[in-house]
């Protein structure tokens, strides 16, 4: 221990040491310094538990419509019901629960993972949360206060991209797309703003001795995801403010009567679309590159590799995305140009499962449930790859676009890949953020209902779509192969459901008398492991120095240290 | 244990200065802003020529040259004030350097406010005479959109230099905020420049 110092006895109690669970604050003061925090872990929980709420809520949604298809000639739900459904589940999915997670996860573990007491900009973070939450509150409140066509409450109805002419004033008349449209806008000053955050947290706020390729592998595909959104979520903003100055001021911009281009709202909308894709499972890699080492103990295999491999993804993921729009009718070097890079996807994506693959090979590997989300995330998102390069050939994407073969894949990366590491990441870091450990029995239940459940709808899923299912039908006639399949599709929703509300219960019940966690239950090498579970507000008494890439390893074995080899 | 660990770890330079937090948080709002400007740009662009309808650009834009001296020159007013507060800092000669500081700001609010009331007599003729708003045509809708984006940047930038002005003229702007101004000029700066793109695009390209 020449010069490395790291507090991993908890040197001292301060006074307003976590003030909520003092027992001399009623509940209105534990509210009141919830909503006026600017403590990253504070925010970060926050945003994990608004992306739960929210993850049931679209959960409620995808259940209903799978109920909605489970028969031929169904009438559960009106199609107008249906066409809000699974407007509002894929907004929720992608804005309300997957943006926030990551950024819940980045919030929290970004400062204690490069040793810093704060984020950047305390202020701003919690300026950031409360534009996310807002926009969510806003988007679901268009339930009550949209007027619809009906003459009554109704929510956006158009889709989650909502193409253009549909939501110009004249086909989408009432509010419901001025909601859709403000509450995107509001999220997405919210996410850059945390973007902003990370990316002067990562350059600023760094503890001795971590330079940046010392960093832990989740701070740098953070970092990458931060740059990425600054780029993503503004064109997106723009197209919305663009859209808000067609209905409010009667601009042209996605009017055809006028001359204007609905395909220009096509391409605006992917140019952030499916960067998007990448913003979201970035920091689930960024999960799996964390949890997969620490259980197979050893350190990450190619770890430069890895941090070229996600800057590579960004810089490419920037050039695909008119692969969503094949069938708009794009010139043939056009076509070319986005199957090529597409699939140039493929390469630095490859490079990191075979590095996972090489991180647990030869290791000692410890099957905790968070390990377990973590291996079948690899092997997931794996297949999930594989019908990615499917669809990102021409020919085959016109004769399966806006099928429930798309539905499928893109549900395998969100769910198979996005989910299942977000899952790992919640056990992983679980006892970190409460000091308990969550039920490993309880856990091994979720996971196998949920892989059953998860194989169960989006495996065959794929098949109605190979044989012609479009999307967004709200029902559909009997004797075209379909029904049997969306039965199975709707029983495994269910089974999913189930595994999800058991990991919810697992929650509250590990909360209040899980097994007491202690600052490193898992033996593990970062530096949030160095502080009491949960951390102190200021995360370490004294700055810690580090190293090398494990500052953990270095102290528990003194004789065999890191930095020796990096 | 330290006995172990005999040869010292590498570590990276002791004294290493991190860069100011204000000014990396800066360029990130600079790089999304660029790209909330460049999907405008690429906007008008895309339908320039595009109008079913007049009036055209030819017809009605004129080229604001002395609104665009206004706005660029006030870069460098703001670069000299910056100067002169970093001179307070290190020099005996506070007092005149915050003098002057306080002058070169004021010029560089006037020189934006100059831009702003240019900006506002070209939208009421362009309004009122010519009778182009954004209803009228594609050009009316890109061209008040982009524009309009750019002019409520340098409304959003006035006031934030207004406040520094009050600040410096009731003596609570202090050589040490030196970075926090600078913060601010970096702003600044992003907005001379972006009118650069937005003078070329609109005024240069599209008419």
């Amino acid at each position: 221990m020449a010069d490395s110092t790291l507090p991993v006895d908890r040197p001292m109690e301060l006074p307003g040491d976590l003030p909520g669970e003092q027992p001399g604050f009623t509940w209105l003061e534990t509210l009141h310094t919830w909503v006026t925090t600017v403590d990253h872990k504070k925010l970060g929980l926050m945003y994990i538990g608004y992306a739960l709420i929210f993850l049931l809520v679209a959960g409620v949604e995808a259940l209903l419509m799978r109920v909605q298809l489970m028969v031929a000639n169904n009438h559960f739900l009106s199609p107008e019901v249906y066409n809000r459904l699974f407007t509002m589940h894929g907004t929720t999915m992608v804005f309300l629960v997957g943006m926030p997670f990551i950024i819940g996860f980045a919030n929290y573990l970004v400062p204690l993972m490069i040793g810093a007491r704060d984020m950047a900009l305390p202020r701003l973070n919690a300026f950031s949360f409360w534009m996310t939450a807002l926009g969510g509150f806003f988007l679901y409140y268009s339930f009550l206060g949209a007027v619809g066509l009906q003459g009554a409450g109704s929510a956006p109805d158009t889709t989650w991209w909502g193409y253009a002419p549909l939501t110009e004033r004249a086909f989408s008349r009432g509010h419901t797309m001025d909601y859709w449209a403000l509450a995107l806008v509001m999220s997405g000053i919210g996410t850059i703003g945390a973007a902003v955050n990370v990316i002067a947290t990562v350059f600023c706020m760094r503890c001795k001795g971590m330079t940046l390729f010392r960093m832990p592998l989740l701070v740098w595909l953070n970092l990458t995801t931060a740059g990425l959104i600054l780029v993503t979520i503004s064109p997106l903003t723009a197209a919305q403010i663009m859209l808000l100055i067609d209905r409010y001021l009667g601009g042209h911009f996605f009017d055809s009567q006028a001359g204007g281009s609905p395909v220009l709202w096509f391409h605006f909308f992917w140019i952030f679309g499916h960067p998007e894709v990448y913003v979201l499972v970035l920091p689930a890699f960024a999960i799996a590159n964390e949890v997969i080492p620490t259980f197979s103990r050893k350190a990450i295999f190619g770890y430069p590799a890895m941090v070229a491999a996600s800057a590579g993804i960004a810089f490419i993921s920037l050039g695909v995305w008119a692969h969503h729009m094949f069938t708009v009718g794009m010139s043939a070097p056009g076509n070319a140009f986005f199957v090529l890079s597409t699939g140039l996807v493929g390469v630095p994506t490859g490079i990191k499962i075979f590095n996972w693959i090489a991180t647990m090979w030869g290791g000692k590997i410890r099957f905790t449930v968070s390990m377990m989300f973590a291996v079948a995330f690899v092997a997931q998102f794996l297949l999930a790859g594989l019908t990615g390069i499917m669809l990102s050939m021409a020919p085959w994407n016109w004769q399966l676009h806006d099928t429930y073969f798309v539905v499928a894949h893109f549900h395998y990366v969100l769910v198979g890949a996005i989910v299942f590491c977000i899952f790992s990441g919640l056990y992983y870091w679980f006892p970190k953020m409460t000091g308990k450990l969550l039920s490993e029995r309880l856990g091994k239940w979720h996971f196998w209902l949920f892989v059953l459940g998860f194989h169960m709808t989006f495996d065959f899923m794929h098949i109605p779509g190979l044989l012609g299912m479009p999307r967004w039908i709200y029902t559909y006639q009997p004797g075209f192969g379909w029904e049997k399949w969306n039965i199975l599709v709707g029983v495994g929703a269910f089974v999913q459901g189930i595994a999800i509300l058991l990991f919810s219960f697992n929650m509250v019940r590990s909360y209040l008398k899980g097994a007491e966690a202690g600052p490193d239950p898992w033996d593990a090498w970062t530096l949030e492991w160095a502080t009491s579970s949960p951390p102190p507000p200021y995360n370490f008494a004294i700055e810690p120095v580090v190293a090398s890439r494990r500052p953990l390893w270095d102290q528990k074995h003194p004789e065999d240290p890191d930095w020796r080899y990096e | 244990m330290s006995a172990l660990a005999a040869p010292a770890p590498p570590h990276a330079g002791s004294d290493r200065r991190a860069p100011s937090r204000g000014i990396v948080a800066m360029l990130a709002v600079i790089v999304a802003e660029s790209a909330i400007f460049a999907i405008f740009v690429v906007a008008y662009v895309f339908y320039i020529g595009k109008s079913l309808s007049g009036p055209t650009p030819r017809q009605v834009l004129e080229i604001p040259y002395f609104n665009t001296v206004c706005l660029l020159s006030s870069s460098i007013t703001i670069w000299l004030a910056e100067r002169s507060l970093k001179r307070a800092s290190t020099r005996s000669a506070t007092r005149s350097a915050m003098r002057a500081f306080t002058a070169w700001w004021a010029c560089t609010a006037l020189l934006g406010a100059i831009f702003l009331a240019g900006t506002a007599l070209e939208w009421r003729k362009l309004i009122y005479q010519d009778g182009l708003t954004v209803r009228t045509n594609l050009f009316g809708t890109t061209f008040y959109s982009l524009v309009g984006l750019h002019a409520s940047h340098v409304i959003i930038g006035l006031i934030m230099l207004s406040f520094v002005l009050i600040f410096a003229l009731t003596g609570k702007l202090h050589p040490q905020h030196r970075h926090r101004v600078e913060v601010l000029a970096l702003y600044w700066h992003f907005v001379d420049a972006v009118w650069v793109v937005v003078f070329t695009v609109v005024y240069v390209i599209g008419r």
